[in-house]
C-alpha cells in the first residue's frame, strides 16, 4: 500500500519554511533587518498592493525572517498558515479582532492567563466585545453560554495556574454545533505535546516567547490558522466572508477559501493593529523551536523527576499535575496530551502564604520571575504576581490558592533542580 | 458570480472584479478534487488587467451544485455551455492537471471556442496509482494524504511559500478535505480513464503554452513534453524547484508565464 511520505515533526522543526538562502546561500536564516522592499516596477508594485501577486511589501505585514517562523509553526501544528505578533497576547487579540465586530460575544474558559482575563473583562468591552468565563471542566457551562451573538470559545490546552486539561475534542463539537470556531492557546503545550487543530481546534494561538522560543529572550506570539472551519456555512462572520471594503472589496472566504482567515488577519490586522514581530526575535525564536523536540523531550523528563520528589515531600501540602493519577484529568491527559502535559508543576507548601513566600525567596538555581517555558527553572507565586490584578472572587474561579507555588521545569540536571527545591523547602518550614 | 448551467448552480471566482463578458475572457479549471481558490494568485492579475475572469468551480466543487462530471470529455462539453451561460463565445482557457486534460479535450473538439490555451501539470495520459485510486473510492483520508504528499515538491514539503506565512502542505490538504465524498474519486477515475489527449491535441488551432513543474511527480516534466510536441505550435514554459501544484508554489513564474498567452 503506498504510504505518504512527509517530513517528520524533528525535520519540520529544522527546516520548514526555510530553505538556504537564494541570494547568498546562508543556511541558517538570515535576518532580514529591513522595512520595506524595493518593488520591480510600477505594475508589480500596484499588484503586490492588490493581492495580484504575494511578496513582502512593509515589513509591518510580512517580513521573510517573520515568515519562516509563520510556516514553520504552521507546519508543526498542521495548518494552512500563521501570523506571528509581537506578543502571544498580540496574537490573541489578533484572532479576537479579525473575526468579529463590537457587539460581539465570546466563551471562555475562566482557567486563562489573568492577562487574558484582563483583556476579556475589562478592556475588550469598552470596544463592545464581552466575554462570559466557564469553569474549564465545565462543558455544558460552555454550550448554554453560547448566545446569538457568541462568535468564538477560547480556552488554554492547559489551565493557568490549574493545569485543567481542555476536552479539545468535546469542546470543538460544542462550538462546531453552535457555528463557531474554537480558539485554544496552546502554549503550555507547544506541538510536541499536543496539536489541538488534530484535536478539531480551529485556531491555536502561541505564546512563542515560552516553550516555543525556550530560552526566555525574545517576545512573540503566533495565531495558526487550522483551516477546517467553513465560515461560509456558518454564516456568522462577515468579516470572512463579506466584501471588505479597507481591502478593494476583496471576499476572503471565496478568494483564498481554507487560508481566509489567515489572510485577512495579515492583510488587515497587523497592517491595521500594527503588533508585528520583530525579525530579530523572529530569529531568536526560529532558534528555540530547531532544538524543540529534544527540550520538549527534557523538559517532560525533568518534570517527571521533580513530581517525584514533590510528591514525597513532607513539606508540600499537595502537587498538582495532570500526569499525576491523583489529578482529576489524569485519563484526559493521557489520551491527548500521551508525551506528558507540560513542565508547569503547581504544588501547596505546608505553613500556607508566608511558607510559600520564604520557599521562594530560598530557591537559588531557580529563578523567581513572571515567565514560564525557559530552558532554566521558575518559580513564581501567582497570587501576587501573575493573578494580582484578578479579585479574590477571580482568583477563586480561576483556582489559584495563597499557598500555591508554579514552577516551571527547566533543562538543568535534574538532580540540581531538586537539591535546590530541597533546601528551599527546608527553609520554607523555618518559621 | 453564479450562472446556471444545465439546470444547476455554478460559481465562479472573477477575480476581484465584476465579470464583464466585453474584454477577452478567460475560464481557468482547477484539477481533482479542488475548487477555483487554487488559482488566488493569478485570476486577480488577469482581472485587473483587461480580462474577464472566470475562476469554475466544476459541479459538484466548491461552491457549484453536483453531482461531479464523469469523465474529461464530460467536462469539456460542460465548459462550452459555461462559456454559452456567461455570454463568451470564445475564451481562452487555463487548466490544471484534470482541468488541462478538460481544456485539450475542449480545444481538440470545439476549436471556435477556444481563443488561447494554457495547460498547466499536464500529460498525454494521467494514470493514477491504484492504492490512491481505492483510497478514494473508499472517502479514505489517505488518498488527501497521498495527493497532498505527491502533488507538491520541495518548495512545498520544506516550505518557503512565496505568500507570507502559508503553509502549503497544510492549505492544500485542507481543500481536499472539503470536497463532497466521492468527488476526489471521480475525478480521478475520469483522468485514469482519458485515453483521447494525443488526437485531441493534434486538432488544437489556437496558441497553447504547457506550463510544466521541474519536479512534478505527478505529471512529469518529460510526458508534459511529449504532449506538447502533438500541440501543433505549442510552447513549454518549465518552472525550476516546482511540483505539480504550479499556481501555488510558484506562483509568479506561473503567472508570469500565462501572462504570455492568456
Amino acid at each position: 500500500m503506498a504510504d505518504p511520505k512527509f517530513l517528520k515533526f524533528d525535520t519540520l522543526s529544522l527546516h520548514a519554511g526555510q530553505r538556504p538562502d537564494p541570494a547568498t546561500g546562508a543556511r541558517a536564516v538570515p535576518i532580514y533587518q529591513t522595512t520595506s522592499y524595493v518593488f520591480r516596477d510600477t505594475e508589480h508594485a500596484a499588484a503586490l498592493f492588490n493581492l495580484e501577486r504575494a511578496g513582502h511589501i512593509y515589513s509591518r505585514i510580512s517580513n521573510p525572517t517573520v515568515a519562516v517562523l509563520e510556516e514553520r509553526v504552521a507546519a508543526l501544528e498542521m495548518g494552512v498558515g500563521a501570523v506571528a505578533a509581537a506578543s502571544g497576547h498580540a496574537a490573541m487579540h489578533l484572532g479576537i479582532v479579525t473575526l468579529m465586530e463590537q457587539g460581539a460575544h465570546i466563551v471562555a474558559s475562566a482557567s486563562l492567563y489573568g492577562g487574558s482575563v484582563n483583556l476579556l473583562t475589562h478592556t475588550l468591552p469598552r470596544f463592545g466585545i464581552t466575554t462570559t468565563f466557564v469553569k474549564p471542566r465545565d462543558l455544558d457551562g460552555f454550550r448554554k453560554a453560547i448566545r446569538p451573538e457568541t462568535r468564538l470559545i477560547h480556552a488554554e490546552i492547559l489551565g493557568n495556574p490549574g493545569l485543567e486539561v481542555l476536552d479539545v475534542p468535546a469542546l470543538a463539537e460544542i462550538a462546531h454545533a453552535a457555528g463557531l470556531p474554537l480558539m485554544v492557546d496552546s502554549t503550555f503545550a507547544t506541538p510536541f505535546l499536543c496539536r489541538p487543530v488534530e484535536l478539531g481546534a480551529d485556531i491555536v494561538i502561541h505564546s512563542a516567547t515560552k516553550w516555543l522560543g525556550g530560552h526566555g529572550i525574545a517576545l512573540g506570539g503566533v495565531m495558526v490558522d487550522g483551516g477546517r472551519f467553513d465560515w461560509e456555512a456558518s454564516g456568522k462572520f462577515p468579516t470572512l466572508t463579506e466584501p471588505y471594503a479597507g481591502y478593494h472589496g476583496i471576499d476572503f472566504a471565496e478568494e483564498f477559501g481554507p487560508q481566509a482567515l489567515v489572510m485577512r488577519a495579515r492583510s488587515e490586522g497587523l497592517r491595521d493593529f500594527g503588533a508585528a514581530m520583530s525579525p530579530a526575535n523572529a530569529f531568536h525564536i526560529l532558534q528555540g523551536i530547531e532544538t524543540l523536540p529534544l527540550r520538549m523531550a527534557r523538559h517532560m523528563a525533568n518534570t517527571a523527576r521533580i513530581l517525584e520528589f514533590l510528591g514525597g515531600h513532607e513539606a508540600v501540602a499537595w502537587v498538582l499535575h495532570p500526569d499525576l493519577p491523583s489529578h482529576p484529568d489524569h485519563a484526559l491527559a493521557k489520551r491527548l496530551l500521551p508525551k506528558g502535559a507540560g513542565s508547569i508543576v503547581s504544588f501547596g507548601l505546608e505553613g500556607g502564604r508566608a511558607a510559600g513566600a520564604r520557599f521562594i525567596e530560598a530557591c537559588r538555581l531557580a529563578s523567581h520571575l513572571a515567565n514560564v517555558g525557559d530552558a532554566k527553572t521558575l518559580v513564581l507565586h501567582p497570587a501576587s504576581t501573575t493573578h494580582q490584578q484578578m479579585t479574590a472572587a477571580q482568583l477563586e474561579e480561576a483556582g489559584v490558592g495563597e499557598d500555591m507555588v508554579r514552577l516551571s521545569v527547566g533543562l538543568e540536571d535534574p538532580s540540581d533542580i531538586v537539591e535546590d527545591l530541597r533546601q528551599a523547602l527546608r527553609a520554607s518550614q523555618r518559621s | 458570480m453564479e450562472v446556471t448551467v444545465d439546470g444547476r448552480r455554478v460559481f465562479a471566482a472573477t477575480g476581484g472584479r465584476d465579470f464583464d463578458p466585453a474584454p477577452p475572457a478567460v475560464v481557468f479549471i482547477h484539477g481533482a478534487g479542488m475548487d477555483h481558490t487554487v488559482w488566488a494568485l493569478q485570476t486577480r492579475f488577469f482581472a485587473y488587467h483587461g480580462r474577464g475572469v472566470l475562476a469554475v468551480d466544476l459541479p459538484g466543487h466548491g461552491r457549484s451544485e453536483g453531482p461531479a462530471l464523469d469523465s474529461i470529455s464530460g467536462i469539456a462539453d460542460w465548459l462550452t455551455r459555461l462559456t454559452d451561460a456567461a455570454g463568451l463565445p470564445r475564451a481562452a482557457l487555463a487548466g490544471h492537471s484534470m482541468g488541462a486534460l478538460a481544456a485539450l479535450d475542449c480545444a481538440g473538439r470545439h476549436p471556435e471556442r477556444v481563443r488561447a490555451l494554457a495547460l498547466l501539470g499536464a500529460a498525454p495520459r494521467m494514470p493514477v496509482h491504484p492504492d490512491l485510486l481505492a483510497a478514494a473510492e473508499a472517502d479514505d483520508h489517505l488518498a488527501f494524504d497521498l495527493v497532498t504528499d505527491w502533488a507538491h515538491g520541495d518548495s512545498g514539503h520544506l516550505g518557503g511559500a512565496r505568500a507570507p506565512g502559508l503553509w502549503l502542505m497544510g492549505g492544500g490538504e485542507r481543500l481536499l478535505e472539503r470536497a463532497a465524498p466521492g468527488v476526489l474519486y471521480r475525478d480521478l477515475a475520469a483522468c485514469n480513464a482519458y485515453q483521447d489527449a494525443p488526437e485531441r491535441a493534434a486538432a488544437v488551432t489556437c496558441p497553447t503554452l504547457l506550463v510544466l513543474g521541474a519536479d512534478d511527480r505527478m505529471t512529469p516534466p518529460r510526458a508534459g513534453r511529449k504532449l506538447a510536441e502533438t500541440v501543433p505550435g505549442a510552447r513549454v514554459e518549465l518552472i525550476a524547484d516546482s511540483g505539480h501544484m504550479l499556481m501555488t508554489e510558484k506562483p509568479d513564474q506561473t503567472l508570469d508565464a500565462l501572462k504570455t498567452i492568456l
